[in-house]
């Protein structure tokens, strides 16, 4: 337990010192942001437009009930801003993107791509590690900020077509409800979640065991155990933003 | 031609590699249990042994990709544990390796994997120079016509030719082959062995060739070193290794020739 721990943490730091020193992959990196981000746009859309579309609905019953319709707007904004965009954005990542990373870098490594890397005189970790890090804590916030606005709309379409909200009125509710600490937060938040997809992603990948076994088995873990750590950072971002309110 | 011909304790000058007492485990598995070994300029050595006896590990240590647990390996005059980081890089350039899974970058293509070493080692490069070095060590291959094709849109012996040919680019003076047949069939094997042939007589490489196949290592090889119990128990000419009595040697010599 104590060497596993050990062993992850000389990964990160190895990180953090690869990161630093030139030479720099911006050509890999410019790259992999595309991977993540580009190509996940799709299923970000789909599901955040969904999700504000049906947080919406389900939380008009209860409203109703004091005859607060009107807070929909609000409610909708606070809870997207703080909790749904970032924690929705960050589970479909590592749904997607970091299962593709430990897959990609577990299966480079199965088939010697990574010594092959090596032998070539290019160091693996900065060109495989190093970017595809970079790219998930840059792309995941940004993935999250478009979550949030296409969560958003989908909530309006539902007030609209409910309560015949018009769109000003529902933007100077949203932006009333919210504040620069909760975007601040969130954007934090999401870069703390994209680097922790990555780093997963990648350390499940990079000490994959040898055979197809060991691929799966890091595809797996990477999406098990990302997953697992954002719902940890989300409840200690919660208690960490609290005490600044 | 047993081992004696590599004098243990003091590295060859003459030698392009010096290998002395080398030790490597991993845990309670002893592979390596005190290996020496000289290759001279030009000279291709067939590295013979059981699978799981260390071959492909001695030539990973070489190439500084694994560490031993003791002994010596100088390299080009190099002692390869004492490199820096980027003189093991500019090392890396004068060793070709060729891996046994050929190795190629699944997500670029043929192209890309080609370019891959050469815009990484060799600074200044035109566009032009980057595009001629690529199609001449295609063409050398002859593999001109996959230059845009995905590696996995390839049969298992042009993945290999394409990974010799990457090895090739930076023009290496050392080739290391880590069993360069497996898995090939008859027809392709000889293809594969020809080529192992034709580059050696065409940058005058000096190569270690790991292999079981002794069809490889008698048509590719002017040495053999036959890895038994972790040594090189028998080192010599393919006819000379084979006629010794040793069980052991015999052994292998039936089941590839005479089964």
């Amino acid at each position: 337990m104590f060497l596993a721990l050990a062993d992850v943490f000389a990964f990160i730091s190895r990180f953090f010192r690869e990161l630093f020193l030139p030479p720099y992959e911006f050509k890999e990196i410019i790259r992999q942001c595309y991977e993540v981000g580009f190509r996940s746009l799709l299923l970000i859309s789909t599901t955040g437009f969904i999700t504000g579309m049906v947080f919406t609905n389900q939380s008009r019953p209860s409203l109703a009930e004091f005859g607060a319709t009107s807070w929909l707007p609000s409610l909708i904004a606070i809870a997207i801003v703080r909790a749904l965009g970032p924690l929705v954005t960050a589970l479909i990542a590592a749904g997607k993107v970091g299962s593709s990373i430990g897959a990609e870098i577990g299966s480079m490594n199965v088939t010697e791509q990574i010594d092959a890397m090596e032998v070539s005189g290019t160091n693996p970790f900065k060109f495989l590690v190093v970017s595809r890090v970079l790219a998930t804590s840059i792309t995941i916030p940004i993935l999250t900020m478009y979550t949030i606005f296409v969560a958003l709309i989908g909530g309006f379409l539902n007030v609209n077509m409910t309560e015949q909200t018009s769109f000003t009125s529902y933007i100077q509710e949203v932006f009333g409800a919210i504040s620069y600490v909760d975007i601040f937060a969130s954007s934090l938040k999401s870069i703390v979640f994209g680097f922790t997809i990555g780093m997963v992603g990648c350390y499940k990948g990079y000490n994959s065991s040898k055979g197809t076994e060991g691929v799966g088995k890091a595809a797996n873990a990477a999406v098990v155990t990302s997953m697992f750590l954002v719902f940890i950072e989300e409840l200690l971002s919660l208690q960490i933003v609290s005490s600044f309110r | 031609m047993n081992s004696a011909m590599n004098k243990p304790g003091k590295t060859d000058e003459n030698s392009v590699i010096s290998i002395r007492n080398l030790r490597k485990s991993f845990g309670d598995l002893h592979v390596l249990q005190g290996i020496d070994l000289d290759v001279k300029q030009g000279e291709n050595i067939a590295v013979l042994g059981r699978s799981g006896t260390g071959k492909s590990v001695l030539i990973k240590i070489i190439v500084g990709l694994l560490k031993p647990d003791s002994g010596s390996v100088v390299v080009l005059g190099q002692d390869v544990e004492q490199l820096s980081a980027k003189e093991m890089d500019t090392f890396r350039q004068k060793v070709g390796f060729s891996f046994q899974s050929s190795a190629l970058y699944d997500s670029m293509s043929i192209r890309e994997n080609l370019e891959f070493p050469l815009v990484r080692n060799v600074r200044n490069l035109s566009r032009a120079d980057v595009d001629k070095a690529v199609e001449k060590a295609l063409d050398d291959v002859g593999l001109s016509q996959t230059i845009n094709q995905m590696p996995s849109e390839l049969s298992g012996g042009q993945r290999k030719r394409i990974g010799i040919a990457r090895t090739l680019i930076l023009n290496p003076e050392i080739m290391l082959y880590d069993e360069p047949t497996s898995g090939l069939d008859p027809i392709t094997s000889i293809e594969i062995n020809n080529l192992i042939n034709e580059v050696r007589e065409r940058i005058n490489a000096t190569s270690i060739i790991i292999t079981h196949d002794l069809t490889c290592a008698k048509t590719t090889s002017d040495r053999v070193a036959m890895l038994l119990d972790g040594k090189f128990e028998r080192v010599g000419t393919f006819d000379d290794v084979f006629a010794d009595p040793d069980e052991r040697v015999k052994q292998f010599y039936n089941y590839n020739f005479v089964n």
